[in-house]
């Protein structure tokens, strides 16, 4: 366990009230077995319960078992990149396409927390979009990623992705009881500086939060993280602490991002955040490489380190679940690093 | 340039050795000239080397991605913008005034630098 991280999640985890869970044990289980992590909420209280790295290929089943809907996270699927942490992205984005459809259960839709193309080319986008139609899942909701928005403003991917949406694309919507918001930190960047919302979408999105119960489980996804988790490489939203004061008052917070390519989780009273695993590539540890860069892995690992994240929510206990997979888990090594979940009480 | 020096003077004598560093010398302020209007920075591991340039004016910058990701390099004060420069693209801008430039690169703004023209 790399000693920053290791104390990282120490600091994540300080907060934490003493349910019987042995988080710290948890997590580095978690780190161990280089994927997968579970978590649910319950009344707007983290009760994880259980991450068994052995719980073979039922743990998806398990987490949505009683679940009263479920979608998907993909990320980062970087179509156009060509290098040799992953020279043919367009397949392992099938790859993940594949495992969401060989679910168990049906995923109402999928949640694309961007970086869908490398370089914002319209045969990437078109590269995406042919491959993600043969998802079940027929709803896809995006937010950019930097990658999307490179050299127009971002106005071939609001052309394409972001119809009826606001500023640079960001939204709400409500699915079920539950409030969607999808938010955009990859515009208008500052020299210096790491993601950012900007004024506009901040209004927007304090305003569109009000009157709304506080009982109203919230879900928030944007690409860059909302939390910092490392500056120096620009992991983290230089203004998110102020849209996260927005959602203090309601007692069921899920915040889903991509961007860094791995899977971390903080809990920090009633919100949780969670980035997922790139379809791509992997990206180092914070402070583990030089740069943040494309890390290469052997070829035979590289399906364990790219995956989808499957979120199962039920209404009863107000309380989601999140269940990260590698996209290569069918036998494909001793450790069977499938996550696993977790009845919420 | 160097090298090949280095390898000649060590098949002649002592007195070849004098005159070609005397020439190695001359060769090197000749040189200089264009070196100096042809500078360059490397953008490599999220960062631009070396982070602060210093050319005369008139010099023509050359930046060049060595990442497996794109990058821009666009002038904090609006004076020059990068197109989207993929693995080994290039970008150049020849500055005209002196003064101290400080860019960025806008994919990833924690990507600073600056070029200081005197």
């Amino acid at each position: 366990m790399p000693d920053k991280k290791q104390d990282l999640i120490d600091q994540q985890l300080q907060d934490l009230n003493n349910d019987g869970v042995d988080r710290r044990g948890f997590l580095k289980c978690m780190a161990w077995a280089g994927t997968g992590l579970v978590w649910t909420m319950s009344g707007g209280i983290p009760v994880s319960r259980a991450f068994a790295k052995n719980s073979g290929k039922d743990a998806s089943k398990d987490a949505s078992k009683g679940a009263d809907f479920s979608f998907v996270q993909i990320s980062d699927s970087h179509i156009g990149f060509n290098k040799p942490a992953n020279p043919d992205v367009t397949a392992t984005l099938q790859t993940a396409i594949n495992k969401i459809n060989a679910m168990p259960h049906k995923s109402d839709f999928i949640i694309h927390t961007g970086d869908l193309s490398q370089l914002s080319k319209p045969s990437e986008f078109d590269t995406l979009d042919q491959a993600l139609k043969g998802a079940s899942a027929k709803q896809i909701y995006f937010v950019p990623g930097e990658h999307d928005m490179l050299s127009d403003n971002g106005e071939q991917y609001l052309e394409r992705y972001g119809k009826g949406t606001k500023g640079s694309g960001w939204y709400s919507f409500d699915h079920k009881g539950v409030h969607f918001v999808g938010l955009v930190n990859v515009a208008n960047l500052k020299a210096g500086g790491m993601g950012s919302l900007g004024h506009e979408q901040l209004e927007w999105f304090e305003a569109d939060l009000k009157g709304r119960s506080a009982s109203t489980p919230i879900v928030l996804f944007a690409h860059i993280p909302l939390w910092t988790i490392y500056p120096d490489w620009g992991w983290g939203t230089d203004d998110s602490e102020q849209a996260l004061s927005y959602v203090k008052r309601f007692g069921s917070v899920t915040v889903l991002n991509g961007h860094i390519h791995q899977v971390m989780q903080k809990i920090e009273g009633k919100v949780s955040f969670h980035t997922a695993m790139s379809t791509a590539f992997p990206q180092p540890e914070p402070g583990k490489a030089p740069s943040a860069g494309p890390m290469k892995v052997p070829a035979d690992q590289l399906q364990r380190v790219l995956g989808i994240t499957d979120v199962n929510y039920l209404v009863s206990g107000r309380s989601l679940a999140v269940v990260d997979s590698p996209l290569g888990d069918s036998g494909s090594s001793a450790s069977g690093n499938e996550a696993a979940v977790v009845d919420p009480t | 340039m160097t090298r090949r020096n280095v390898w000649v003077a060590g098949l002649a004598m002592p007195v070849i050795i004098a005159m070609l560093l005397l020439a190695g010398s001359t060769s090197v302020t000749a040189n200089d000239q264009p070196s100096a209007a042809h500078a360059g920075v490397k953008i490599d591991n999220f960062s631009f080397g070396p982070q602060t340039l210093t050319v005369p004016v008139g010099a023509t910058v050359v930046w060049t991605n060595s990442d497996d990701i794109p990058h821009t390099a666009v002038s904090t004060e609006g004076l020059f913008k990068s197109k989207v420069m993929d693995t080994d693209e290039k970008f150049s801008y020849t500055f005209s005034k002196a003064g101290t430039y400080p860019y960025y690169c806008t994919i990833h703004p924690k990507m600073t630098g600056k070029v200081v023209v005197q």
